[in-house]
């Protein structure tokens, strides 16, 4: 066990070198002038005309071979400089670490109903096989399957934004940010629910609800159905199963056998996928945090891929590459204590 | 046959068929639908009545209203119809093949051509799929040729790891050593023998795709490094509802037409996918036969 999540550790560094690679190949495409903006602090600097960009070329050495480029691209990426942000007009580790708080709060608040949710309605569906609960989830979830999150996100915009104004995009009020930046209010965390609480802070923490509800809501139903199908085709598997019969034949009532001997064991796959989804929530709720103007990595991403602020793309990917390798740990590590059988291999 | 049988139960997948053969329907009759005028360059370029900034409600002249800039929301419609045939199938036969191809050789070769290739796979799934599709379209211009490129260099992977295990499943199969035991070459059974059988779950899988690489490829255009300005894409005209969702005072709804009309074109082609690929797998795998 502990042996094969060590062997999924080791990936880590391969997959980061081969995206390294990729990332500068594809900055590679452009030419010298055009990856000189990166390095000049201000549009101003490159209007010295030809014989100035010429010589910052040289300066910032843009004409070296391929590999010399890497070496000191990656050399400083290996002492822990990711580079500027040309996007950010930060430096990329800065702001990658100011708005991981922010999509870490979006992603758990939608992510626990969701599992919740998928649970429930899988199993749910399972166990009522073919008869109206099972068509009326099947058809639930294969619309959320099949609305474009931007579409199901302007819808909830339309009705709770502009018909009924209960919630607002972005991440607070103009009030309560000015609260939230003043010097009273303590950054705990930047999570601005955690941070309100801990501040004592109730209005603040209504306020930072508000501007969650509707990205929560949409990010729910667009990520439930595909875990709800899981949870069904499992739960349809272990229904099957022999105890499960056996535990009927002794006589226990059949909701005790449902829930108790069945879903236990229909969580396993569930499991798996959960933490595949929650890495690719983690990772990319790019549409949703654009469409409600959320400022965290999602829409943060977006902005750097369509600058082409290569810098902040690599450190977008590098972040992405160690959430995929530590939620398959961790899922790795909870499987023994849902299965117990897997200990023992 | 067993199609028509297993539609003929279930009416949410025939639903499913139908609304996909009238986006076929749309898409084959687009220029007697909405016929392009005289001085267009393109179909795909949507006519324009005039350049006003407000979105105009529907009205004889253009039934589904106008965006801002005025462009027709329903030629966009029913030419971005095409744009989305030609941009799923596209993506996911290029990435079929690439995929199957790449599996293939892995499964055949095995030891280190099989590692490296498996390993290569790997670490094209661990990229932010929209955020490097966004980078690479953004590089390679707007369009639906870049989109097309992008979406499948970063989407062939779960073919290639599907046709692979595949592979290695049917190889053991009896009927397999029964063609080597005739003299087959491996070639020969590669291509004639396990392949064909290893083509249904990448058919279902190709099918949903196809609804979901449509999804993507509107979100490339909704986050602007999409197609032109004005290209009749159904991603590019939800894009031009995003600043229009807020009406006047009193008057909340009142540009509801700007992300009604394409909103339901790209939800329903999806959604048609998504049914008849949920059919398919149905009728496919054993384990949800009832």
């Amino acid at each position: 066990m502990l042996n094969y999540a060590l062997r999924r550790l080791m990936m880590l560094p391969i997959v980061l070198f081969a995206l390294s690679l990729m990332i500068f190949a594809l900055q590679m495409s452009l030419s010298p002038t055009q990856r000189l903006a990166a390095y000049a602090p201000s549009p101003d600097y490159l209007k010295g005309g030809q014989e100035s960009i010429r010589r910052m070329i040289e300066q910032y050495g843009l004409n070296d071979p391929f590999y010399i480029q890497y070496g000191r691209w990656i050399g400083g990426i290996l002492t822990g400089n990711l580079g500027w942000s040309e996007t950010a007009r930060q430096p990329v580790s800065t702001a990658l670490m100011s708005l991981f708080p922010a999509t870490l709060e979006l992603v758990v608040l939608a992510f626990v109903p969701c599992l919740l949710l998928a649970v429930f309605l899988g199993s749910r569906a399972g166990i009522y096989l073919n008869r109206w609960p099972d068509h009326v989830i099947r058809i639930f979830t294969i619309l959320g399957w099949s609305f474009p999150v931007y579409v199901f996100g302007l819808l909830m915009l339309l009705i709770f934004y502009s018909a009924l104004d209960w919630f607002p995009p972005g991440r607070l009020s103009q009030w309560a940010q000015t609260v939230v930046s003043s010097s009273d209010f303590v950054r705990y965390t930047g999570a601005n629910t955690i941070d309100a609480l801990l501040n004592g802070n109730l209005a603040i923490f209504g306020d930072a609800l508000r501007h969650l509800a509707a990205p929560v809501i949409t990010l729910t139903y667009v990520n439930v159905a595909s875990m709800t199908r899981v949870m069904r085709t499992s739960m349809l598997e272990t229904l099957r199963q022999d105890y499960v019969r056996t535990a009927r034949a002794k006589g226990l009532p059949r909701r005790v056998v449902e829930l108790r001997h069945a879903r236990r064991n229909a969580l396993l796959p569930l499991a798996t996928i959960a933490g595949m989804e929650l890495a690719v929530m983690m990772g990319g709720v790019v549409i949703t945090e654009t469409i409600f103007d959320y400022a965290g990595l999602g829409q943060f991403a977006a902005k750097t891929a369509a600058n082409l602020d290569f810098p902040a793309v690599l450190g977008f990917g590098l972040y992405f590459a160690v959430v995929l390798v530590v939620m398959n740990l961790i899922v790795d590590l909870i499987y023994p204590l849902l299965d117990p059988r897997v200990k023992t291999q | 046959m067993k199609f028509l049988r297993y539609l003929a139960r279930n009416p949410v997948s025939l639903f499913g068929v139908v609304i996909l053969l009238a986006f076929v329907l749309i898409a084959v009759f687009a220029p007697v639908l909405a016929p392009p005028q005289s001085f267009q360059l393109s179909p795909y370029d949507t006519p324009r009545a005039g350049f006003l900034a407000t979105p105009q409600p529907p009205s004889p002249e253009a039934v589904f209203g106008t965006t801002q800039g005025q462009y027709d929301i329903f030629y966009g419609v029913v030419w971005g119809t095409r744009t989305a045939f030609k941009i799923g199938l596209g993506v996911v036969a290029i990435s079929v093949l690439i995929g199957t191809v790449v599996g293939a050789v892995a499964a055949y070769y095995g030891g280190v051509i099989e590692e490296v290739l498996m390993r290569i796979v790997d670490v094209f799934m661990a990229v932010p799929f929209l955020i490097a599709a966004m980078v690479l379209t953004a590089l390679l211009g707007k369009g639906i040729v870049p989109i097309t490129i992008a979406l499948t260099t970063f989407g062939w992977m779960s073919y290639a790891r599907i046709v692979r295990s595949e592979i290695l499943r049917i190889r053991e199969m009896d009927y397999i050593h029964a063609a080597r035991s005739y003299g087959a070459s491996d070639l020969r059974l590669i291509v004639l023998h396990i392949l064909p059988n290893a083509m249904f779950p990448v058919l279902v899988l190709a099918t949903m795709a196809t609804g979901s690489m449509v999804l993507s490829a509107s979100a490339l255009s909704f986050l602007g490094v999409g197609t032109e300005e004005g290209y009749a894409d159904w991603g590019q005209f939800i894009a031009y509802s995003r600043n229009w969702i807020v009406g006047q005072p009193g008057n909340p709804f009142q540009f509801w037409y700007t992300l009604a009309f394409p909103g339901a074109a790209v939800f329903l082609f999806v959604l048609s996918w998504n049914l008849v690929g949920d059919a398919l797998r149905d009728m496919l795998d054993p384990r949800h036969a009832h």
